[in-house]
């Protein structure tokens, strides 16, 4: 009703446009106040809080930096730190790799193409949460599946402990991160695959080119904004990771896995540091942004540099 | 979008005499079929795993050495009876599919009026709303959670689903929004120019023309929404304490498993049935599915 009132003078194409801010702002309400009330709001919220010492049930005061100097000394914290810079590194690394492969494979002509493209996503479609929980099965010490057919083919004795020890546990999160996150680069790239001319690798093969080479200075200069992107992603979804941890191994054995996600809700809400943990989450930030910053920035030079235009 | 299927049917065109060198079918098997096989295991083993544990009778799921691990003898829908009479984990699906559809109609609303007005208002400082709409989507729950669960908590919504319905838009709604950008942006604006010149309010425009000639990037925004808030589990597991207001991830991961026992056969029943109505969803339109995940990222 009330963006008929606003459109009343509507006899030249310039008086709209002016009228275009009032409306624009009433078209952008709901949006706004949305993401005002639940996203800048504790966003500040979240730093202020890092700089209180409220706890569950009790109102905090202003303590400086007092929680960063107590997680500076906090071994557990350091830990998590490490912990999340490792899983990011590994399982991004890995996830790039399998990932480009398999979308090298499905850009092929295959037959039941579009069918290995849609159960392929699968991983990606169900929830994190629910697919962990497979993946805990699978991990069982006792009668994880992968351990019983390792036995029987006779590579190992004894059942592997896979979340019992630290760096097997680190291991089995991780690939079970990777499983995850494959689907996502696959698929994604290969959106871009498909956007590569044929004519240039026909070209580049007239000319000499073996495969290699071909992958080497055709396929992956053209795809390297889109792997810029993709990583970009990856690698955010991937450092503020939750669920995994916290399904298959809830930080354990001895702190072993903690992400700084999950220290930071183990401090806050079983914990009650509500000022604590939100310190542990604000700490994420600068790295959120570096990581941003070096795959976004990092990666999209080159097609600067080559003049494309973005 | 137009330019992106005519580029991919272009290549797909291409394609046909391409590298013609790696037809021979040996090495088409080792390079191609192998490694692709490999891949679809890998990535569907947990699933198949899962399914055959939930009908699994319980004497054979521990018993590896008379009963073949990867088959089952005699299926038993015990497990699956014992999750919908004797849990609440049908008041869960309940609660995660309200709960979802609620927050993907509010954020859909939202988002259609925000893109329009950043895409085609152009209102004074559209363009870096549009860029803020993206670095919103890049905010991760997890450094939210904690203040978010303060503020639930003043509201008075902590432990209801009110909770999650408001909470579920701070990431759908940019999602959206950013998503919807990049199809308004696809229709041609002089179709918004002759219904301006011929009298058409924004309202009648945007609700008459832009809409319908949106439809697939509504339906891939909504299927998207959807799956995220029925994905979601962080905000669920923080601002929801009463078992009555759970929701499937939450349910299942904090009553199903109890004690040292794990209870394999239901834990793993209640996984399947709280993954099948988004995978139902989206063997349904796994090409909006695909459009969006690359449409976001693309964009």
């Amino acid at each position: 009703m009330s963006t008929m009132s606003i459109e009343k003078p509507r006899f030249s194409l310039s008086t709209l446009m002016q009228n275009g801010n009032m409306l624009a702002l009433l078209f952008m309400l709901p949006a706004a106040v949305f993401l005002i009330c639940f996203l800048t709001y504790p966003l500040g919220l979240g730093v202020w809080l890092g700089f209180t010492d409220t706890r569950i049930g009790r109102e905090g005061i202003f303590i400086g930096l007092d929680n960063y100097q107590y997680l500076a000394s906090d071994g557990v914290f350091w830990l998590s730190v490490f912990n999340t810079l490792l899983y990011t590194t590994v399982a991004s690394a890995v996830k790039f790799a399998l990932g480009l492969w398999l979308a090298l494979i499905l850009n092929e002509k295959l037959p039941f193409k579009s069918f290995f493209r849609a159960i392929i996503l699968l991983p990606w479609v169900v929830p994190t949460v629910l697919s962990a929980l497979a993946f805990w099965w699978i991990y069982d010490a006792q009668f994880s599946i992968v351990s019983w057919s390792l036995i029987q083919l006779g590579i190992i004795d004894s059942p592997i402990n896979f979340l019992g020890t630290p760096n097997n546990a680190r291991a089995s999160v991780i690939t079970a991160n990777i499983w995850r996150g494959i689907p996502f680069v696959a698929i994604s790239l290969l959106a871009g695959l498909q956007t590569i001319p044929q004519s240039l690798h026909e070209a580049a093969s007239l000319d000499g080119a073996t495969s290699w080479q071909r992958f080497r200075y055709v396929t992956l200069p053209m795809l390297t904004p889109i792997i810029a992107v993709v990583m970009t992603f990856s690698v955010l979804f991937t450092f503020t990771d939750f669920q995994l941890i916290y399904v298959l191994t809830k930080g354990g054995p001895v702190n072993a896995t903690h992400l700084m996600a999950t220290l930071s809700f183990q401090r806050a809400i079983p914990g009650g540091q509500l000022g604590e943990g939100a310190a542990i989450a604000v700490a994420m930030i600068p790295f959120l942004l570096a990581a941003i910053m070096f795959s976004f920035f990092g990666l999209q030079r080159r097609k600067w540099q080559q003049g494309g235009q973005d | 979008m137009n330019t992106q299927a005519q580029s991919e049917s272009q290549a797909l065109t291409d394609t046909s005499e391409g590298m013609s060198y790696l037809n021979r079918l040996p090495r088409r098997l080792v390079v191609l079929y192998l490694p692709l096989a490999i891949f679809v295991f890998v990535l569907l083993f947990p699933f198949y795993w899962m399914t055959i544990t939930a009908i699994k009778p319980n004497a054979q799921l521990t018993d590896y050495n008379n009963y073949s691990p990867f088959w089952v003898v005699g299926p038993t829908l015990a497990h699956i009876r014992y999750l919908f009479f004797e849990t609440s984990y049908p008041g869960w699906l309940v609660n995660t599919m309200y709960v979802a559809v609620a927050s993907t109609v509010l954020s859909i609303a939202a988002s259609v009026f925000a893109a329009y007005a950043i895409e085609r208002i152009r209102f004074t400082g559209a363009r870096p709303v549009g860029l803020l709409i993206f670095l919103a989507y890049l905010v991760p729950p997890s450094i939210l959670f904690i203040p978010l669960a303060y503020i639930v908590f003043k509201f008075g919504i902590y432990d209801s689903k009110l909770a999650l319905i408001f909470t579920y838009p701070t990431f759908l709604i940019p999602f959206c929004t950013w998503l919807l950008m990049g199809y308004f942006r696809s229709i041609p604006f002089e179709l918004e120019e002759s219904a301006l010149v011929d009298g058409a309010s924004r309202w009648q425009i945007l609700t008459k023309i832009i809409l319908p000639l949106a439809v697939p990037g509504l339906i891939s925004a909504g299927i998207f929404a959807f799956t995220l808030s029925w994905n979601e589990f962080i905000y669920a597991l923080t601002f929801i304490q009463s078992s009555e207001n759970k929701t499937v991830p939450v349910g299942v991961l904090t009553e199903l498993v109890r004690g040292d026992i794990f209870e394999w056969g239901a834990l793993m029943a209640g996984a399947l049935f709280g993954s099948l109505p988004v995978v139902i969803l989206y063997s349904f339109f796994v090409d909006y599915y695909v459009s969006s995940m690359t449409g976001a990222v693309k964009e």
